[in-house]
């Protein structure tokens, strides 16, 4: 596997950054969706998270399992009183188009199955992310019945196999990211709302901000050890602040004043069911935790009201205003100008 | 001297950077050619290819003959020559994708795709976003040059900012979105400066990596210098034109434009503003209809059963059943080798197809509504039917006059025939309502149960006077309607009322109550107002 680009070298995409580096201070934000033109940097981002985030302590059965919750951990690991332990980086997992139900949700050995006759079972791509992230690129154009079977792991955080005799459930704490580009094929509206945050990705505009990332792009692609080396520090400074902001997490006071405020803002938009300010308060306070503020404030919510809520609007064919206008003019009627 | 034979020498030169080209026109000249400078060979990849050939999976046949599974890790992960995607148009998008996701994680292979397509078909954009050069081979001729020197001195080729922000402001004057282009532009005026022999890339470089990666992504026309001020770039310029007084970027940018326009060919800039103004969108959306389209259903498992009456061997699954069993046939059947596969463990795939709609009208023909506006009826239906068709849906035809229903018309597809039977439509006679109603939901019944699913469309004034057993009675024919409409509505079919009458308070209302029609008057609807609600309603069903 080659070298990834650093997740700090990243430059123009501040939205994109700041949302995947949210769900990694509270994967309870739920899954993140970047939609936006090609070549803009969306799966540089999601693949540079990998060699980003903190390395994680894990059991050595196939799923990887955290040694300290028992009730995340697979069957077998809970039947043993002592694990043997290993570090190893958060997993990425692309999700390639073409996947199989077979080949995300796992399936009969077929290796065991033909050489002992033994029944086992292979795990697939959910067990290989579990703890960590699976990434579908071009999500709009995957099969509904597959992105329904993941969105519905990533809320259950277990992926459960019945077929072909096996009967296998094991841990799958997902967060999902998809990219895409809605020019190519909208996805469902009900799939739309069970991703946590959506970003929207654009072209940077200014020649100053291309020639940066051209060139960093390119000295990247020329010499990656050094350009890499180049970028340690940042690298871990980033990490720092997370494993930080994961540590406070739970600290951060959420005022009643701001969930009123925020459930004032789901009204204004009329977003349908609770899991849009559910979101948007999870993101508020996983910001706030990362800028290493005490409680969550207005600003937290202002900011984190379009990534959260942008994807939940019901859309009226006849209005062209784009989702992130309407929050925009929502935010200034709920909180003032 | 093409520039394509450039561009072919430039991807031999450095692959890695420059990953690949589209080619459109006769190939052949380029591919000996890049094969000759690149010493690697090509493997063809036809746009029918199996997923499991690219992404790897197991080999069946070796699995089988070994008796224990051999798998083979699938041409992306392991081919490192020059993969030549022939009628690279019709390849998938989802083929595309996995290929485009191995060229990220900076695959070993080239992409050289050739589009064979007419009109509007046109190679998968994920893949047109992640190669260098889109050419057009017409009047290509080889370039006689040796790659070695330059081969050497490519590492130690130089470039200075000026130049980079020169190709980034150009990329942005031509209205790029996507920044791959612009590095794969700096890696090409690189290799360029290595071809001629140079250790620092100049303009003439920058400009030739302009004219084949930028230019052919142009999606604006550049604008002309003088209504520049728009742009913010050049007070932040750093250090305008310091040794021996060349260009400043922007002044190289206008310089490459230049360039660029000169490139394009007089017929390009129309088709630019034509097809490159909403990039995606419509290439895109024939790249997902195609998908399903190509498709006889979409696969739903598998079952057990023999291969045969057309019925697909899964021979996966087909292996998975056979597997559990294999230590205890080999002890029975020692002699025997490899996989043994029994009868009961065939398993055969299954496809479910998509569900047509098939639109049923039925049209009251009695004196009544003849009267009124059966040209008007007999129009709108016409268009419904024309819509039918481009949407592939069937249609059925019934009509109820005098003492009874009758079926015009059984599902069809054929637009002639129902054009014909409307045409052909008699007029006058009472208004068996009633029997209308329950011989629509005949027909409807009939589609469900042969897996379509019918939308029911009536045109009627509702003005009943032939009750269900034929008798010419007004209150009783009104009440057997209702009762009809009622069961229609029991049985869940979707249905649209049309309301030939001149008020909106007739029976005709009541009777699209009655039925949970959506209701929609006629003299308040013209033709393209039904049309419009039919389709609804059928996307509604659907």
């Amino acid at each position: 596997m080659s070298l990834r680009y650093p997740f700090s070298a990243i430059s123009g995409q501040d939205e994109l950054l700041l949302a995947l580096l949210l769900t990694a201070v509270d994967p309870l934000i739920g899954g993140l969706l970047a939609f936006g033109d090609r070549g803009t940097g969306k799966s540089t981002a999601v693949r540079a998270l990998a060699a980003l985030l903190p390395e994680i302590r894990a059991t050595t059965c196939a799923y990887h399992c955290d040694p300290d919750s028992a009730s995340a951990q697979c069957d077998h690991c809970r039947k043993e009183a002592t694990h043997k332990l290993r570090k190893m980086s958060i997993p990425v997992v692309d999700l390639p188009l073409g996947a199989t139900e077979d080949r995300v949700l796992g399936s009969l050995n077929l290796e065991r199955a033909l050489s002992h006759g033994e029944k086992s079972f292979e795990p697939g791509l959910l067990a290989q992310a579990n703890r960590g992230y699976l990434y579908v690129d071009e999500v709009n154009l995957l099969e509904d019945h597959i992105v329904d079977l993941l969105l519905d792991v990533a809320a259950s955080g277990e992926n459960v196999v019945e077929r072909e005799g096996l009967s296998v459930r094991h841990p799958a704490r997902i967060v999902l990211v998809g990219s895409g580009n809605p020019e190519e094929g909208e996805l469902r509206p009900q799939l739309l709302d069970r991703f946590g945050l959506s970003v929207e990705v654009r072209t940077p505009t200014e020649v100053k901000t291309w020639v940066e990332i051209v060139k960093r792009r390119d000295a990247f692609e020329r010499d990656p050890e050094g350009f890499t080396a180049l970028w340690e520090k940042q690298e871990d400074q980033t990490r720092r602040r997370i494993v930080k902001a994961r540590k406070h997490l739970n600290d951060v006071e959420v005022p009643d004043a701001i969930l009123e405020r925020a459930a004032a803002l789901c009204i204004n938009l009329k977003t349908d069911g609770l899991r849009g300010q559910l979101t948007l308060m999870r993101a508020a306070r996983a910001l706030a935790a990362y800028e290493g503020a005490k409680r969550v404030t207005d600003d937290h919510l202002k900011r984190m009201a379009a990534p959260s809520l942008r994807h939940r609007l019901r859309r009226n064919p006849l209005d062209e205003t784009g989702s992130t206008t309407r929050i925009d003019r929502a935010v200034t009627e709920v909180f003032g100008a | 001297m093409s520039e394509a034979a450039l561009a072919c020498a430039l991807l031999a030169l450095d692959p890695e950077g420059l990953k690949g080209a589209i080619l459109k026109g006769p190939a052949d000249g380029f591919l000996v050619s890049l094969r000759h400078l690149s010493q690697r060979r090509t493997h063809r990849i036809p746009p029918h290819i199996g997923m499991d050939r690219l992404t790897g999976s197991i080999d069946v046949a070796a699995t089988l003959k070994s008796g224990a599974p051999v798998h083979d890790r699938g041409l992306l992960a392991e081919s490192d020559s020059l993969l030549l995607l022939t009628s690279a148009e019709r390849l998938s998008s989802d083929k595309a994708a996995l290929i485009a996701a191995a060229m990220d994680h900076g695959a070993a292979f080239t992409v050289i795709a050739h589009d064979e397509g007419i009109d509007d078909e046109r190679v998968a954009p994920i893949l047109a976003e992640r190669v260098a050069f889109l050419l057009d081979l017409k009047g290509f001729e080889p370039l006689d040059i040796d790659i070695t020197t330059a081969r050497k001195l490519l590492p130690h080729v130089a470039i200075n900012d000026r130049i980079t922000e020169g190709l980034c402001q150009t990329a942005l004057a031509l209205g790029l979105s996507s920044i791959r282009p612009a590095v794969m532009a700096l890696r090409a005026a690189r290799a360029a400066a290595a071809l001629d022999g140079r250790a620092e890339v100049d303009d003439d470089d920058a400009a030739l990596a302009a004219r084949l990666i930028l230019a052919p992504r142009a999606v604006t026309y550049p604008a002309p210098p003088e209504e520049e001020p728009d742009q913010p770039a050049p007070q932040d310029a750093p250090e305008p034109g310091e040794e021996d007084g060349s260009p400043t970027p922007q002044e190289l940018a206008d310089r490459l434009l230049e360039a660029v326009k000169a490139s394009l060919p007089p017929g390009l800039l129309a088709a630019l503003e034509k097809n490159l103004r909403q990039p995606g969108s419509k290439a895109g959306a024939g790249a997902v209809s195609q998908k399903t389209g190509l498709r006889r259903g979409r696969p739903a498992g598998t079952r057990q059963g023999e291969p045969k009456n057309g019925a697909r061997l899964a021979l996966i699954d087909t292996l998975r059943a056979a597997a559990p069993w294999q230590p205890l046939r080999r002890r029975s059947n020692p002699s025997a080798k490899g996989v043994q596969v029994e009868k009961a463990d065939f398993r055969i795939r299954r496809f479910k197809e998509k569900r047509e709609t098939t639109a049923i009208f039925a049209v009251d023909a009695s004196g009544s509504a003849a009267l009124h506006r059966m040209a008007e009826a007999k129009g709108a239906i016409e268009l419904l039917l024309a819509d039918c068709y481009v949407r592939r849906d069937r249609t059925a035809l019934i009509a109820f006059r005098g003492k009874q229903a009758e079926v015009l018309l059984p599902p069809t597809r054929s637009l002639q025939r129902a054009k014909k039977s409307l045409a052909d439509l008699p007029g006058g006679g009472g208004t068996p309502l009633a029997a209308g109603i329950e011989q629509s939901m005949l027909v409807a019944t009939q589609v469900r149960r042969a897996g379509g699913i019918p939308l029911v469309v009536f045109l009627t004034d509702g003005k009943a006077n032939i009750a269900r057993d034929g008798t010419a009675d007004r209150a009783v024919a009104l009440r057997d309607a209702e009762a009809a409409a009622r069961a229609l509505r029991l049985a869940g079919f979707r249905t649209l009322m049309i309301d030939l009458s001149d008020t909106r308070t007739g029976p005709a209302a009541k009777l699209a109550e009655a039925m949970g029609a959506d209701y929609l008057p006629l003299p308040h609807a013209d033709a393209s107002r039904i049309s419009a609600s039919v389709n609804a309603a059928m996307k509604a069903g659907a």
